[in-house]
């Protein structure tokens, strides 16, 4: 299936002198084209903003059962 | 401060209680497939949040995404399609919609929403993933013999898993309480499916140097023949942190995972997992499960160069060997002496050397880690 018929594209619309500027600043980095810059820089900004504060997944009860195990095979 | 699961959540299909009661008796009326003891470990990787966020086997979407953009559908960096096969006639009764029971050696593991059943191209699959479709190469040769059909959905399991080494498993909560009790801020994981080697322990003395505690996480599942059996890995590990690292700095736990040797790709998922189970960094080696001469010896840690949003930091640690004019172990960066002077730690050396019942010399192995290799009457996968 192509890139295309998987919907794995879209477009975003940034200045043109933006892109001009992006243009000049990836020649000769590993980087082909501005689209893929912009998506790696992306990613990157999405998933920093996105560790925001994250509470583990278990409660006291859980988390002392556990601590017997880890204490019990010799973790602790 | 250890890592936020991979999309956010740590995933568990394990059902307790009365919803497995329930489940349970349920699963005797529903139709079944059998499945692989592979399939069996992947099902355990996603029931005890290893794979998080998968919550089931991949449906098609995410099965060609994985494939091709080595992403989920919503964006998520993962590498290897994680789904499940079955023959057209075992499931020729059952739709999209059905609940089905999944066996292994006729014991229920697990209830599954088949959202989805789709075809697959084998040969496809081995090009992507493995970059060849060469059946010589094992991750290839595994793929050709899995059956024509895929089927994706959620599962829940139900069952009850046994093995040799179930006190050594640890799953990605348990290492997380373990991690916070020890009040570790920054772990490095080391992933291996071999004993240890005085390269293997110069490389995680270099990144314990800068983090909090190190992981060491022998993969337990499918090897190749001529591995180290995971028992013998186990009791290696044992001698050298038992002689040879400070207390309190190493937890050495089982990962219960399947081995593709994969390669570049593989290295990505093992870094993912690592973060599942808490780690902030991953030691990525040269050739990182890679085999034969199918991938660029630094190919596994190129790939890295693509996932800026993995949220855990690849460590790429170069091969150690031994400088005579040192006196030590070193690497090529910080050892200006030439070749003439470099002892090079082989591991088919020691392979070699072990089955012929000798030790190996002190600067490629540490005796007591030798001894305890050398106790086992057939230390090897056949």
């Amino acid at each position: 299936m192509s890139d295309k018929a998987r919907g794995k594209y879209t477009t975003v619309s940034i200045p043109i002198t933006l892109y001009n500027r992006i243009k000049k600043l990836i020649e000769g980095t590993g980087f082909t084209s501005v689209s893929q810059y912009v998506t790696y820089v992306l990613r990157e900004v999405v998933a920093a903003h996105e560790e925001e504060r994250y509470e583990e997944p278990f409660t006291e009860e859980d988390k002392e059962k556990i601590i017997e195990k880890l204490k019990r095979l010799g973790y602790i | 401060m250890i890592p936020k699961p991979h999309g956010g959540r740590l995933v568990n299909r394990v059902a307790k209680g009365k919803r497995r009661e329930a489940l349970l008796e349920e699963a005797g009326e529903l139709p079944s497939i059998e499945i692989s003891y592979e399939r069996l470990i992947d099902l355990l990787d996603i029931a005890y949040g290893a794979f998080s966020p998968l919550e089931g086997f991949l449906l098609q979407e995410d099965y060609l995404h994985v494939l091709y953009d080595m992403r989920l559908s919503n964006d998520l960096p993962w590498t290897i399609p994680v789904v499940l096969d079955a023959d057209p006639d075992e499931i020729a009764d059952v739709k999209e919609g059905d609940d089905i029971a999944l066996k292994h050696n006729d014991e229920t593991y697990a209830v599954m929403r088949v959202e989805e059943i789709y075809g697959w191209d084998k040969k496809e699959y081995a090009r992507q993933v493995y970059k060849t479709t060469d059946p010589e190469h094992p991750g290839v040769a595994k793929t050709y013999r899995r059956k024509e059909l895929l089927i994706g959905g959620e599962i829940d399991f139900i069952g009850e898993f046994r093995h040799p080494l179930e006190n050594r498993i640890l799953w990605p909560i348990e290492t997380r309480v373990l991690f916070r009790e020890k009040k570790w801020r920054t772990i490095v994981a080391f992933q291996t499916r071999n004993v240890p080697h005085r390269g293997h322990e110069y490389v995680q003395k270099a990144a314990l140097t800068f983090t909090d505690g190190l992981l060491i996480h022998p993969l337990i599942g499918w090897k190749k023949p001529g591995d180290y059996r995971d028992e013998v890995i186990f009791a290696a590990y044992e001698a050298l942190v038992k002689y040879y690292y400070p207390k309190n700095v190493v937890v050495l736990a089982g990962l219960l995972m399947n081995m593709n040797y994969a390669g570049p790709r593989e290295a990505i998922h093992h870094a993912i997992v690592r973060k599942n189970f808490g780690a902030t960094h991953f030691i990525v080696g040269r050739d990182h499960a890679g085999v034969g001469d199918y991938y660029g010896p630094y190919e596994a840690w190129e790939i890295f160069d693509e996932f800026p949003d993995l949220g855990i930091t690849p460590l790429f640690i170069r091969e150690a060997f031994y400088c005579r004019k040192c006196g030590g172990m070193v690497n090529e960066k910080i050892c200006p002496h030439g070749e003439e002077y470099r002892v090079k730690i082989s591991g088919t050396k020691i392979r070699k050397m072990i089955r012929e019942g000798k030790i190996p010399p002190e600067y490629m192995m540490r005796p007591e880690v030798a001894k305890v290799i050398l106790s086992f009457n057939d230390p090897f996968v056949h």
